[in-house]
């Protein structure tokens, strides 16, 4: 495996509950190659998110290191690492300023980076639309005024406006409708081949880390309980719980019922 | 037929007045449910498909701007002929509905013991309250919740959203409703919950022989739930038909849209279908072999 674009190395976090200590994640080692789309899945509370969140750099590590292309991440991250690592949310109302047109929004991103020249600015934010697939006349609008999966778009396109190598998504299409999912991950993987991004795919549908996903990390309970490569991990998962995961997964056809109950035949 | 059908819609339409007109959202849905029968009705969001439910249920019909025509019967009395305060008695009685987000859904200021009274008394106002806990552990009981009586004693926000979703079932089915609306239940959590929660809510139905009308944008969600499901697209119901026909053979283009845009535990790629395509506004298709 070439240099690792991200690395955790026996990453602890803890958080005080009152008088008692709770592990979110617990001494987690993985390594993310440049390039590669890695799931991470789990239930709720599996600590999914909180490894997200120390690695956008949004709380410290309690224990362990973080590195980015070899180098420890320092727990107040500089604005170039902040640019280079970005993040998708789940929803993208919440996540847009609700006063403020999606093309300034965008441009804020740009000001905030520092890229480009200001009189460049506002034919990058219409680029950054494009490449998203929306038309650049949408730049004006607010994003109420916009379907769920336009919203997304332009949170996508927020997230590339920084010229970042990974981008952490967190559960980016659980909240649309099939069809416009479909349209979001296609648009995540031409993104991802054309600018060689490196994603963390946050989510708990089995069905999207199968057809999206180069490896997946599974947690439950804050420990990384199985890490492999999308292929092994559906046709022959060794950990019992990421079985229960996958056989709990709604399915539409016939070979994906008979996938679904080969594997629960073998979950307890 | 012998017996009158727990719902029989006919040519529903749904139109709300604003500034410029009206505009409307529903354009003549016809939809049947039968005494125990369990039917679902899929669509994307925007579809139409929650405010069907919410006409069912008697509350969209107190929305100023809301102009409800066509017939919506319940065991054969047409909700329109009935009151306000007609079809407020029918609520949590005869016909319940379980919500999307169970947390939000469960009133936070009072313990799940004293919501449980709340319901009970819609179908008995002289329900003792050592009655209803009794009853109310009961069937919590039946939704494997294993310490009813923690449970009773708690609020909604120190319960687990699986929790809540179950105690959000036992609720809506403890008034022994002769029809259940399930607005997407369990979308708001985990796979492995989900799957739970539909199998309690199976059982439970089974058993009391209630009627469901079952709201989702997921085909996959609904194929071990359903019978017979009716598609929905902007308004218009566009193919209807048995679970398994529907499955075997989908014949509507969007119908086909819909399952093919799922991604599949098998792999196979992201699949490549148009968000929007004029084919979608085929006529109505009805697989014959349903009644």
């Amino acid at each position: 495996m070439p240099e690792p674009i991200l690395s955790l190395q026996a990453v602890t976090k803890e958080f005080r509950v009152g008088k008692s200590t709770v592990t979110a994640v617990d001494n987690v080692t993985l390594d993310v190659a440049e390039g590669e789309c890695l799931a991470i899945v789990g239930e709720s509370g599996s600590g999914k998110s909180t490894i997200a969140n120390m690695i956008l750099g949004l709380f410290p590590a309690t224990k362990g290191q973080i590195s980015y292309q070899g180098n420890e991440l320092p727990a107040k991250r500089t604005l170039e690492h902040r640019s280079q690592i970005q993040l998708v949310q789940q929803n993208p109302l919440s996540a847009l300023n609700p006063r403020r047109s999606v093309g300034a929004s965008l441009r804020l991103a740009l000001d905030v980076h520092n890229h480009g020249t200001p009189s460049e600015r506002p034919a990058m934010v219409a680029a950054l639309l494009e490449e998203v697939g929306l038309d650049p006349a949408l730049a004006s609008r607010a994003p109420s005024g916009m379907s769920g999966g336009q919203r997304q778009r332009i949170a996508i396109a927020r997230a590339l406006a920084c010229q970042s190598r990974i981008v952490v998504l967190d559960e980016p299409t659980s909240a649309l409708d099939v069809l416009v999912q479909a349209r979001v991950l296609r648009l995540l993987n031409e993104l991802r081949a054309k600018r060689n991004l490196t994603y963390l795919f946050i989510t708990h549908d089995l069905s999207v880390v199968r057809n999206i996903a180069d490896r997946v990390a599974v947690f439950q309970r804050g420990k990384l309980v199985e890490l492999a490569a999308t292929e092994a991990l559906f046709e022959n998962p060794t950990n019992s719980y990421t079985r229960t995961l996958i056989s709990a997964v709604p399915v539409v056809s016939q070979p994906e019922i008979a996938l679904r109950d080969k594997l629960a035949a073998g979950a307890t | 037929m012998s017996e009158p059908l727990t719902l029989d819609i006919k040519d529903l339409r749904l139109a709300f007045k604003n500034w410029s007109g009206t505009t409307e959202v529903l354009h003549g849905i016809d939809l049947k449910i039968a005494q125990s029968e369990r039917v679902a009705l899929v669509g994307e969001s925007g579809s139409g498909k929650s405010v069907t439910s919410r006409i069912v249920l008697g509350t969209m019909q107190d929305v100023r701007t809301a102009r409800v025509t066509g017939q919506v019967a319940f065991e054969g009395t047409d909700l329109s002929a009935l009151t306000s305060s007609d079809r407020r008695a029918l609520r949590g009685r005869d016909i319940s509905m379980i919500f999307q987000d169970p947390s939000s859904a469960l009133n936070p200021v009072f313990r799940i013991g004293e919501l449980f009274q709340e319901v009970l008394k819609r179908r008995d106002p002289k329900v003792t309250k050592a009655e209803a806990r009794k009853r109310a552990a009961k069937i919590l009981h039946e939704v494997s919740i294993e310490d009813p009586d923690r449970v009773l004693d708690s609020y909604s926000f120190q319960l687990s959203g699986g929790m809540n979703q179950r105690v959000m079932i036992a609720m809506a089915l403890i008034n022994k409703p002769r029809l259940l609306l399930a607005d997407e239940p369990g979308t708001a959590l985990d796979v492995t919950v989900q799957a739970q929660t539909l199998t309690l809510m199976r059982d439970l139905v089974e058993q009391q022989g209630t009627s469901v009308l079952f709201i989702s944008h997921n085909l996959g969600v609904v194929r071990e739930f359903a019978d017979r499901i009716y598609v929905i697209y902007q308004g218009r119901i566009v193919e209807h038909g048995a679970t398994k026909a529907l499955f075997d053979a989908p014949k509507h283009p969007y119908t086909r849209a819909l399952l093919s845009a799922i991604p599949r535990l098998t792999g196979g790629g992201v699949p490549d279908i148009a968000e929007r395509s004029p084919d979608f506004d085929a006529p109505f298709i009805d697989h014959a072999e349903v009644r």
